[in-house]
């Protein structure tokens, strides 16, 4: 059992060698875009999780297992929904409400774009929202097919 | 019996579909919907807004209030924000039960 | 009557799962069919925000046919898309956890026929 037999052959693991990284950053794209362009959180995290399943799919589940345990995708899924509470929380005393838009206005991320223009330091606190629900969805779907990938190679066994 | 209950099932969603409203023109104002209503703005127009473009400002709307483009991404992060953080409790709960069915066993 | 040929699509989708549902006893099948459903209701709430001719409610690289004097009236409804976002993710970890719990039920009775897993298992 040492996880050769259910590799894919050489073509189809070199390519996903290739893809896995522009897949990555078209991820990080459609994230940090969520507030601009069609897209944020929740497409971005699926597409990043795609490219996990990628891997698992080109190398076998147990190989990708032992370099990225999925405990630590779970640890990942949720520091995104901490950091999703906390900014919220941030809005009690930085403003009014739970989940106030406390930066909009404000010189940095506040930005209030005119007609025509779209500035990728506008939207106060939604980037970092769109970041947060980002990093639970690819941790989280990752983490559930890698553990169903699993489970069913345990039942060949 | 069960083939009874589902045609009747299907029969009133085959009626309801001939009865709604015309597709592709939602209501444009309050007033055609409630006449007593005392403003007339509906609450999508609200959050698309309205752009003065002599002054070259916004009136109201989801830009000027939450200043991203992306109307869509600020009525899921803004307005129903609270929905966004009750679905990502169901992605959290979903995925916990999903690693206490098969998380422990293969230890 | 041809005009409102989008909900008679979502209503043939409904229909289709909840044949799915109620007629079949393979517990994938069904899974499918809870699926099925779950696209049917999130294209009703794409179409009750459809507007005619509308573009989507993003003001970056608007058509060049837009001026900012028709805009509320050219865009479509934001609101049901929002909810229909919600209800993906929602539709997706539900269906992880239905898969989860059939795979379960396989290695503990061996079968995926509904009748047959009612008993309890000695």
């Amino acid at each position: 059992m040492n996880g050769d037999e259910e590799k894919m052959t050489v073509i189809v693991q070199t390519i996903a060698a290739l893809l896995f990284p522009i897949t990555l950053i078209f991820s990080f794209y459609v994230i940090m875009h969520g507030h601009l362009t069609p897209g944020g959180g929740f497409q971005g995290g699926a597409i990043g999780a795609s490219a996990i399943v990628l891997l698992i799919v080109a190398y076998g589940v147990r190989n990708i297992e032992k370099r990225m345990k999925e405990e630590n995708l779970s640890i990942f899924e949720s520091l995104g929904g901490l950091i999703f509470v906390v900014v919220s929380i941030f809005g009690i005393f930085l403003a009014t409400a739970f989940l106030a838009n406390f930066l909009v206005g404000k010189a940095i991320f506040g930005q209030i774009p005119a007609w025509g223009e779209a500035p990728l330091n506008s939207g106060g606190v939604l980037p970092i929202l769109n970041i947060a629900v980002g990093m639970k969805v690819i941790g989280g779907l990752s983490a559930v097919v890698m553990l169903l990938a699993l489970i069913t190679k345990e039942g060949e066994r | 019996m069960k083939k009874i209950a589902f045609i009747v099932f299907f029969a009133f969603l085959l009626f309801a579909s001939i009865e709604m409203r015309e597709f592709g023109k939602p209501p444009s104002s309050v007033k055609e919907v409630f006449p007593n209503a005392n403003y007339d703005v509906t609450m999508d127009d609200r959050i698309i807004g309205k752009y003065n473009a002599s002054a070259e400002k916004w009136e109201y709307g989801a830009v000027e209030e939450t200043g991203a483009n992306n109307v869509v991404t600020s009525v899921v992060f803004d307005y129903r924000g609270y929905d966004t953080l009750g679905e990502a409790t169901v992605l959290f709960t979903a995925i916990a039960g999903v690693m206490l069915l098969f998380g422990r066993e293969r230890k | 009557m041809i005009y409102n040929l989008p909900f008679i699509t979502v209503v043939l989708l409904i229909a289709i799962g909840m044949y799915a549902i109620i007629f079949k006893r393979n517990l994938i099948k069904i899974a499918i069919g809870i699926t099925i459903v779950e696209s049917g209701v999130n294209l009703f709430l794409i179409t009750l925000g459809y507007r005619e001719g509308g573009v989507a409610p993003i003001f970056t690289n608007l058509p060049p046919n837009i001026s900012p004097e028709q805009i509320p009236e050219k865009m479509v409804l934001p609101v049901p898309q929002a909810l229909t976002l919600t209800s993906i993710v929602i539709g997706v970890a539900v269906l992880a956890l239905i898969l989860a719990f059939v795979i379960n039920i396989y290695k503990n009775y061996g079968t995926l026929d509904a009748n047959k897993i009612r008993r309890l298992k000695e």
